[in-house]
């Protein structure tokens, strides 16, 4: 099924099931002259979640949005190098931006729901990938994304209801809800904590480890408690000393939090810097 | 024991001037305010004084007379209704897809920043010209005559930076956030103009269409150089008919000796205003429901 989403010449473009579900090789970012990333290479294992941590401005995010080429809306952003998806380059020029969305979905790092229903929310996905769902099997996608999502008890008798209504924590979660509903194969998550309150985040967190079975999750966050909590591996980012994010570090998040093996990882996590 | 000192400190001359200033401002503004007012309220008065005795339905019932106890304004009521109507379907299409163009779709900016400065040029053009444009390129140029459809295009065509811009300006009021939610689950650009960009900025569109009706069904000179003066005692039967709208009417009126004329006129102002009155007060209503949407 993936196959058929993403490749729009499945013979040249075939997803292989071994391997990493997402390889970046070389990958950089510019902004106009400036580059912002510079050198990741990276992998991305499947049915694990990585965290990426770093200070602000360490290019954390723009590097997430190479992912799921959401760095295509900027501009004068201007991607290099490349991301590999189960063995496709989704920088190709037969990969459709558009597929790779389909199955790279992603969360923002405020609740970003559209001025809709709480149920419209969930399946505008559905209804704009142009596959045809009866009423039914409709309501059934959106019951499930927000059951997977750790909001249906919430919402179940107030589908209806505008989505501004729901509380930031909710709004977040509907927003969770809205990326699975489109059965996506990985997660990328940008900062989805960092405008939320600590029992909200508890509970974000929380569903991260219950749906990371099915999903590979990239999650960006500047919290370290939070990579070391909900993480399976941990990448390390730092600005050098012209302000071009590199990846200095990664590897099992345990070994990064107790055993770290570049100096500038330890005083950032012991935080002496950042 | 050391008290508190109150300080006293002497005004300079600038500092009492600066005084003076904070006091006199407030007062400036309250006259520029109040001679604005007193303008309108003249305008109001003396046209209600004169021509409200007139008021009557026979006023847009009845067609125009030389006799002015018989005499109505139907045939410009309806010539206005019909150019102006159709105007905004020349305009509200047209502005809101270039609006859209120009705030959302474009990628060749220098052609952007081209066609943005034109527009606000255009928007600055007296309406006499466009009247002007509209006889040599459709009544004579297309063949359309002197008819409502050639005066409803000129009067679009006039009334369209208005609406582009406008549009343009609601495109940009839709936040980044919520276009980025959208295409992260994979909708096209087509998809986020329909279902996230359109529906959030149409209210705002639909305002600025609405002021540009206002204006339109204000306008005397374009016009006056497409159908020039008529007497005309008919309902249009189709938009290649002659026609009148109710300025010229007005002007019409204005210009003869007859007192009852005069009062006439100011009755029709009356009307017009009222019409004014009303598609502002709609704009107003639209955008507040559509505030008050957003709230929730």
């Amino acid at each position: 099924m993936l196959t058929k989403r993403l490749a729009v010449q499945p013979e040249i473009l075939r997803p292989s099931d071994g391997g990493a579900v997402i390889e970046v090789k070389n990958l950089a970012v510019k902004y106009g002259n400036k580059y912002a990333i510079k050198d990741i290479n990276l992998k991305f294992e499947r049915s694990q979640i990585t965290a990426i941590i770093g200070p602000s401005g360490c290019g954390k995010s723009t590097f997430l949005r190479c992912l799921n080429r959401m760095n295509d809306l900027i501009p004068e952003a201007k991607v290099e190098g490349k991301v590999f998806y189960r063995g496709i380059d989704i920088y190709s020029d037969s990969v459709d931006p558009v597929a790779v969305r389909t199955v790279v979905g992603m969360v923002f790092q405020r609740p970003n729901p559209f001025p809709m229903s709480i149920f419209n929310n969930v399946s505008f996905g559905l209804k704009v990938n142009g596959v045809k769902f009866t009423k039914q099997e409709m309501y059934e996608k959106v019951k499930d994304a927000l059951i997977k999502a750790a909001l249906w008890d919430e919402v179940k008798d107030r589908l209806d209801a505008p989505a501004y209504s729901l509380s930031g924590g909710q709004q977040q979660r509907l927003c969770i809800a809205r990326a699975l509903a489109v059965d996506p194969d990985v997660i990328l998550l940008d900062e989805p904590t960092v405008s939320l309150d600590p029992i909200s985040t508890a509970k974000i967190e929380q569903l991260l480890r219950q749906i990371c079975n099915e999903y590979t999750i990239i999650i960006v966050t500047h919290n370290m408690q939070q990579a070391a909590r909900v993480s399976d591996y941990t990448a390390v980012m730092m600005p050098d000393e012209q302000m071009i994010g590199r990846l200095i570090e990664f590897g099992p998040t345990k070994e990064i939090f107790t055993n770290p093996r570049d100096k500038r990882t330890e005083d950032y996590i012991s935080g002496r810097i950042g | 024991m050391a008290g508190t000192v109150l300080e006293v400190k002497v005004l300079s001359r600038r500092d009492r001037l600066k005084k003076i200033l904070d006091i006199a401002t407030p007062v400036i503004l309250a006259i520029a305010v109040f001679i604005a007012i007193s303008a309108v309220a003249a305008l109001l008065i003396t046209v209600v004084y004169q021509g409200a005795g007139r008021l009557s339905l026979n006023l847009i019932l009845e067609y125009p007379s030389a006799n002015p106890a018989e005499a109505g304004m139907r045939s410009a009521f309806l010539g206005s209704f019909w150019t102006v109507g159709l105007s905004a379907l020349v305009s509200m299409p047209l502005g809101i897809a270039t609006g859209l163009y120009l705030s959302e779709w474009s990628s060749w900016r220098r052609f952007r920043r081209f066609v943005e400065f034109n527009i606000a040029n255009l928007a600055g053009v007296p309406s006499i010209i466009f009247g002007l444009v509209g006889l040599s390129l459709l009544t004579y140029g297309l063949g359309w005559g002197r008819s409502i459809i050639a005066g409803a295009f000129t009067l679009g065509i006039m009334t369209l930076p208005l609406v582009t811009v406008s549009a343009a300006e609601a495109v940009k009021t839709v936040p980044e956030a919520l276009k980025h939610g959208a295409y992260a689950l994979g909708a096209t650009k087509l998809q986020v103009t329909r279902y996230i960009i359109l529906p959030r900025s149409l209210p705002m569109m639909m305002t600025g269409a609405i002021l540009a009706i206002s204006r339109a069904i204000g306008e005397a000179a374009p016009i006056l150089i497409i159908s020039g003066l008529l007497f005309i005692r008919r309902d249009p039967v189709s938009i290649f008919d002659r026609f009148t709208v109710m300025p010229l009417q007005i002007f019409n009126w204005v210009s003869r000796p007859q007192v009852a004329f005069q009062e006439l006129a100011s009755a029709a102002i009356i009307v017009l205003l009222m019409l004014l009155l009303a598609l502002n007060a709609s704009a107003i209503a639209i955008r507040y429901r559509f505030q008050k949407r957003l709230v929730l």
